[in-house]
């Protein structure tokens, strides 16, 4: 196996994720979209503690994992939050901070 | 070797296509459970690079935890369940050509960093009990600053889903 063929697939799957975030309105498939570029940084670390042989690269793998659980905890609270308040989760329409 | 990589292959192709019907289905409930495929692809390659505590946190946190946000999250939302339009921006097509132009940056820059290397074809698998060696020894202060992040996260999502 090369190292390349993962940090390829992890690349394509961090595009895909950039595309999602440019392209979806809904909150809910923003913040899913975002999941996908983390899981590609994941892919990255993972591939390389196999390659240099060490183990930190597991370590901050959990890290992130970790963090990505709390951050979507986060979005999610705040998405249900502006559903309350504007009955909508478009982000076309939340243009208040529009200069 | 062979059967690794025809392994690799499989995966990584299931993968690509879920991840591309995340990011074009027009159904969220569809959205997150071609999102679940990908998170399961990303665990089985975890394996394959013998990492198997990562594989298994991912399968737990993500699969069993973050999915369950999603749907929860959906339904609160009462996204319309079926199909539903308007889920893309007016210039949505934007993105494709900014999504080429990073991929094809990252190739090159990939295709000349990495070339041909390989991967050790003799790699040990990573036990747990290395794993926690780096957590509570070298990496010892950033878990501290993460339970404290997940404490306030916990914290802030209740304060901000709370009615009143």
């Amino acid at each position: 196996m090369l190292v390349n063929q993962f940090l390829f697939l992890a690349a394509l799957l961090f595009c895909i994720g950039v595309y999602g975030v440019i392209a979806r309105k809904n909150a809910v498939l923003v913040l899913m979209s975002i999941e996908l570029i983390l899981n590609a940084v994941n892919l990255n670390f993972v591939a390389f503690a196999f390659a240099m042989e060490t183990q930190d690269g597991h370590t901050f793998a959990l890290y992130i994992i970790a963090i990505a659980a709390a951050e979507v905890g986060v979005g999610l609270g705040l998405v249900l939050l502006i559903f309350r308040n504007r009955r909508t989760i478009s982000l076309d329409d939340l243009s208040e901070m529009k200069g | 070797m062979v059967a690794q990589n025809i392994g690799f292959a499989i995966i990584a192709t299931i993968m690509v296509i879920a991840a591309i019907r995340v990011v074009t289905t027009s159904n969220v409930v569809h959205a997150a459970l071609w999102l679940v495929v990908v998170l399961a692809g990303v665990a089985a390659q975890y394996i394959l690079l013998a990492a198997e505590f990562v594989a298994v946190t991912q399968v737990l946190v993500y699969i069993g935890a973050v999915m369950v946000l999603f749907l929860f999250g959906t339904m609160l939302t009462r996204s319309r369940i079926g199909v539903n339009s308007g889920l893309n921006n007016r210039y949505s097509n934007l993105g494709i050509p900014v999504a080429m132009v990073l991929f094809a940056a990252m190739s090159l820059a990939l295709a000349d960093s990495f070339g041909t290397e390989k991967l050790p074809s003799d790699g040990s698998l990573v036990t747990t009990q290395q794993i926690s060696d780096q957590i509570f020894g070298p990496y010892l202060l950033p878990f501290w600053a993460l339970s404290f992040v997940l404490l306030a996260a916990v914290i802030g999502a209740i304060v901000l889903a709370r009615k009143d």
